[in-house]
């Protein structure tokens, strides 16, 4: 399939519902609980996510109930869950991953990661203040989510800390680990900043196939090591 | 595993005397970083001066000259401590407020066989072989990383680096 048909494979309301309510999940989802959680059928369900699985959007795992094995045990259940593969389309063609890769040699061939880091927390601040203009009224914890999801990275509650399922700069991440994962906190620091919102910290937290950063509850925490 | 470990060896010339107000955050840091990586799974010995924190003592090249160094149980090992621990990524994140960037190679790794402590001279020299000839497998880096001798992996002994790869 070509970038472009894969892309296109997203052009139906219900299939790209459940696309966007499996990738935001950590764990595999069934066809009955993506149903439920987009409001169709199963068998309709089942249709669209095999789509997706086809086109490589969403990867399928296999899961016996629990506590059952050998003959007659039944079908296994069919997960579904995010794919690592990434597609871009850009129509005329652009090459801005070059161009960022080419960029990001540079900062760390010449050390210029402090200056980088001051220009994306002025970057995030700019970002924070426009969110916080649109909504001057809404909780810090709903407004942050908000912005963070306008931006692509999936931010998800996991007890006090917002949590980021995806990394917006996967490939240049794993290629500079230090020097992009400090960019990435220095915007949502400056996000935090701009937004006026002063319940959360940014910190460093990487978990595989997940953001770098966590934003963690600092209300009560402020006397804590950790 | 191998009967091989993964010795690596770090060098950095600091912008200020380490005493100064401007290195004040990297010696703090050190001591609690090390008991992270003294922990972590995979870690087999580190160099300690027992003067300063960690192995500040040690200055092979002159005051500003600093070395770090460990040995892993592979290769996975370190990269998981290196790029996926929390206070760890954050200290590097950090590292240019402390440290001049290295027009030299500042990072190298080898195999030692199982058991074997290496010497100081002996990584200076890895670094030394890693500057002059380039990677291979007697000197590499996380970016061009060799597998463990017997261990070959496809025809040129280059490991496929999906992951993280260290900036040079």
């Amino acid at each position: 399939m070509t970038e472009i048909s894969v892309i296109a494979v997203l052009d139906d309301p219900v299939r790209r519902r459940l696309y966007d309510y499996v990738t935001a999940q950590a764990h595999g989802v069934s066809r009955s609980e993506a149903a439920q959680a987009v409001g169709v059928q199963r068998t309709l369900a089942a249709f669209h996510l095999d789509r997706l699985a086809e086109a490589g959007l969403v990867e399928v795992t296999f899961r016996r109930p629990a506590g059952r094995s050998g003959p007659g045990a039944g079908r296994p259940a069919k997960l579904y869950r995010r794919s690592a593969a990434e597609h871009q389309v850009s129509v005329p063609p652009r090459d801005y991953r070059s161009a960022a890769e080419l960029l990001a040699e540079v900062v760390d061939v010449t050390g210029a990661e402090p200056e980088l880091q001051r220009s994306a927390r002025s970057r995030g601040a700019a970002a924070g203040r426009a969110a916080r203009r649109q909504a001057p009224h809404v909780p810090d914890a709903d407004l942050v989510v908000g912005a963070l999801s306008a931006q692509g990275y999936q931010p998800y509650q996991e007890e006090a800390e917002v949590r980021l399922r995806n990394c917006p700069f996967h490939v240049l991440a794993s290629k500079y680990p230090p020097l992009i994962c400090g960019m990435n906190l220095a915007l949502l620091e400056g996000l935090l900043e701009g937004a006026a919102v002063n319940s959360l910290e940014a910190r460093l937290d990487p978990r595989p196939e997940q953001c770098c950063v966590a934003l963690r509850d600092c209300r009560n925490s402020k006397n804590n090591d950790d | 595993m191998t009967g091989y470990h993964l010795a690596q060896l770090n060098v950095g010339t600091v912008r200020a005397p380490i005493d100064s107000p401007e290195l004040a955050g990297f010696m703090a840091g050190i001591e609690p970083v090390n008991a992270i990586a003294d922990a972590a799974p995979g870690f087999v010995w580190r160099l300690q001066d027992g003067d300063g924190p960690g192995a500040t003592a040690l200055r092979p090249r002159g005051p500003d000259f600093m070395v770090n160094m460990s040995v892993w149980e592979s290769l996975e090992a370190l990269r998981d401590f290196v790029y996926r621990n929390g206070p760890h990524l954050d200290f590097m994140r950090r590292r240019r407020e402390w440290f001049h960037r290295m027009a030299e190679q500042h990072l190298v790794l080898w195999w030692v066989p199982a058991g074997h402590i290496p010497s100081l001279d002996e990584a200076l020299s890895r670094l030394d072989l890693l500057e002059r000839e380039g990677p291979s497998p007697e000197a590499f880096t996380f970016r061009e990383p060799y597998a463990a001798p017997g261990e070959e992996v496809g025809g040129s002994g280059v490991i496929e680096v999906a992951g993280a790869a260290q900036s040079r």
